[in-house]
């Protein structure tokens, strides 16, 4: 190099200064944030069962083929219906359970008696599909107990999830990952 | 209907047959039932609007029943997270030390494979450095988003090993420099001026990464993933046609996506400009036979420069200084330009969104509704509120977009200057801002391969000479 003798222990100097602020900056700014709130936990995606309209998009958006998100039932909401508008059409072709008398486009709900007139509705998970159509059954003529909510077994809690992007009621947030779920519970109505 | 009435009601348990269905009324439409059932459905309508869940049927007391509880599955255990941040934390030394110590290009090959499988293909892409710069901005912007430790770590670490060994991080950690570097199999040689101003997108990309991040829109690094998707082995159509793409460019033009888009290349970039050790071809026995400038696909080898004509040095000088007082100018226009885009830009945000399809539907603008705007009413939350907060994301967007021109008009002129700023050379180097520091220079270096075959104990970087 044909700059004067003292220029290259300049920039030496230099460079190594920047490097060491450049280093501290950096671990001071990520230790800094992440501190921010006194709490560093993980973060997982859940959606909202109060905002959800059961639009449909959960099923196709996610980035998995079969979704991450299923159908749930609190089943201590349920008014164990013998007609759930969750399980049948609105317009049955006849009340048996034939699976061309079912809302669930997979069979993924299962009825069973339990005693005159109660029936329970079981989700079968892997069958369900998180289509959303027992959702808006259930929640339009019901008592809203069948609700979708992220399966964090499945979910790959990705950094932007693809479903939150197309949800139009924006149910989509992040919740922390020892309480991942939004759970509808009896008697607290939104 | 008459089978259906046999059905007692669970409402009017304890009073026998049901009298008035609560069901929507089957085939069997008796005259006045129509009336009533459409006043049933509209009443209904309206009160799950008010409430969306009401308790219509009081759920039984069992008394013999025991009712199955929720379905909710733990989420994996944060072990994973951290057992990355291990892998990371050792790929990352090991590929510094192969690259910069051992200077193996094989190894560095063999560990690119390995954290391809790790990071990519087990992990499924999520979490990742790259995505990482858009967790720390809105966390930054964004007080109710809390950072995850893990996250931040993913960022700050290869920044930081970047800063004393180059870019060690594209040579072998990053998977989606992995796949690039496997396919990258008939690199084609891109014109240096092409290199250059393509380069800039990478620049834009960044800034419009952190734009959306820092006002809470979107995560623009990771919807447009080109790797991604191979990682989860699922995609659409429009994302598979994107992914392929780039693929395939990738095999005529080495790491298209590290060279023109990564954001994180940016700063990378920067941070090995000023590396303690980066990786260097043996300098010191240049036989000028221009192997590695052959053999650096990513054309990141700088030439030794010849001496200049002094009328073109003055003209040069002249040129420089035109370009220092034309970059406040760019810079001024760029706010200027981007303050003037905001409102395109603001419409990625969905609240922005809606608000405006909701006043275009209000004042009767656009016929029918969308699921958003449907969903927006079932709220039941006042439109005023909807339309103040669009109108204060529209005022952080005029002052992100202005910053935003700002930036690219600085990174436009700066780039300029940078290219027109001489400087001298007396041998075949690896631009440090732009070498992912994969080893195939040196490996291919003839005065390398002799050390090697002389003294393979010598060989790496106690014998090289430090140059700056
Ligand atoms: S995308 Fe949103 S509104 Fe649609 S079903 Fe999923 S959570 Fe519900
Ligand atoms: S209707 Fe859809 S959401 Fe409900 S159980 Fe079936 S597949 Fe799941
Ligand atoms: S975070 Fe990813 S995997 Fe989970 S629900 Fe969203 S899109 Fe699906
Ligand atoms: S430039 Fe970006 S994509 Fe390429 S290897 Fe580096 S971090 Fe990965």
């Amino acid at each position: 190099m044909d700059n004067p003798p003292t220029t290259p222990n300049r920039r030496r100097f230099l460079a190594t200064a920047l490097r060491a602020a450049g280093a501290l900056g950096l671990g001071g700014l990520t230790a800094g944030l992440a501190a921010k709130r006194g709490r560093t936990g993980e973060y997982v995606w859940q959606l909202d069962p109060q905002k959800c309209i059961a639009c449909g998009n959960c099923a196709t958006y996610c980035v998995l083929d079969e979704s991450a998100v299923k159908c749930v039932h609190s089943f201590a909401m349920c008014g164990y219906c013998d007609l759930c508008t969750g399980y049948f059409p609105p317009e049955p072709i006849e009340q048996r359970t034939g699976a061309e008398n079912q809302l669930c486009p997979t069979g993924a709900i299962q009825r069973a008696f339990i005693e005159d007139p109660y029936f329970e509705y079981r989700i079968l998970r892997d069958r369900c599909i998180g289509c959303g159509k027992c959702v808006k059954g259930c929640s339009a003529f019901g008592n809203g107990s069948l609700y979708l909510q992220v399966q964090h077994d499945r979910c790959l809690n990705c950094n932007e999830c693809a479903i939150a992007v197309a949800c139009p009621s924006q149910a989509f947030r992040r919740v922390p990952a020892d309480d991942p779920y939004l759970l509808k519970v009896r008697g607290k109505q939104a | 209907m008459k089978r259906l009435r046999r059905v007692p009601c669970p409402r009017l348990r304890g009073h026998g047959k049901c009298r008035k269905r609560r069901s929507l009324p089957t085939r069997a439409w008796a005259g006045h039932r129509i009336g009533v059932g459409i006043l049933f459905i509209v009443f209904l309508c309206i009160s799950c609007r008010i409430s969306p869940a009401a308790e219509r049927f009081p759920p039984p007391d069992f008394t013999d029943h025991q009712l199955p509880a929720t379905q909710a599955p733990a989420a994996p255990s944060p072990v994973y997270e951290y057992a990355d941040l291990a892998f990371l934390i050792a790929a990352l030394g090991l590929a510094s030390y192969l690259a910069v110590r051992r200077r193996s290009r094989r190894g560095l090959f063999v560990l690119g494979i390995v954290s391809l499988a790790w990071l990519g293909f087990w992990r499924e892409g999520c979490i990742c450095p790259i995505g990482a710069i858009q967790n720390v901005t809105l966390a930054a912007f964004n007080s109710t988003y809390v950072l995850p430790l893990t996250v931040a770590a993913f960022l700050a670490l290869p920044l930081i090993v970047t800063l004393f060994f180059g870019r060690t991080f594209c040579a072998a950690v990053c998977p989606l420099g992995a796949v690039q570097e496997l396919v990258a199999l008939k690199p084609l040689r891109v014109p240096p001026w092409l290199d250059q101003a393509l380069g800039l997108l990478a620049y834009v990309y960044l800034g419009l990464a952190v734009l959306f991040s820092a006002t809470g829109t979107a995560f623009l690094i990771c919807r447009y993933d080109p790797f991604v998707g191979f990682f989860r082995r699922s995609m659409g159509a429009d994302m598979l046609v994107f992914s392929l793409s780039f693929l395939v460019l990738g095999i005529f033009i080495g790491r298209p996506y590290c060279r023109y888009l990564c954001p994180l290349g940016v700063l990378l970039g920067w941070f090995s400009r000023i590396s303690q050790w980066h990786v260097k071809i043996p300098p010191d026995r240049c036989i000028q036979c221009r192997l590695c400038e052959e053999a650096c696909p990513y054309g990141a080898i700088r030439t030794p420069t010849t001496v200049q004509p002094p009328a073109d040095h003055r003209r040069g000088r002249r040129r420089l200084a035109l370009l220092i007082v034309l970059l406040p100018i760019l810079i001024v226009l760029g706010f200027g330009l981007g303050w003037m885009l905001r409102q395109p830009l603001a419409r990625l945000n969905p609240t922005v969104r809606l608000a405006e399809r909701f006043y275009q539907e209000q004042t009767g603008r656009v016929q029918g509704t969308t699921g958003a705007t449907d969903a927006f009413r079932n709220t039941g939350r006042p439109a005023d509120a909807l339309y103040a907060e669009a109108r204060s994301l529209l005022g952080s967007f005029g002052l992100a977009g202005g910053l935003f021109g700002a930036y690219v008009g600085l990174v436009v002129g700066g780039k300029l200057i940078y290219l027109s700023v001489r400087r001298r050379r007396t041998d075949y180097q690896p631009d440090r801002a732009a070498c992912v520091s994969c080893g195939r220079c040196f490996w291919y270096c003839p005065a390398e391969q002799a050390l090697w075959k002389n003294n393979p104990a010598a060989c790496g970087l106690a014998t090289m000479p430090e140059k700056t």
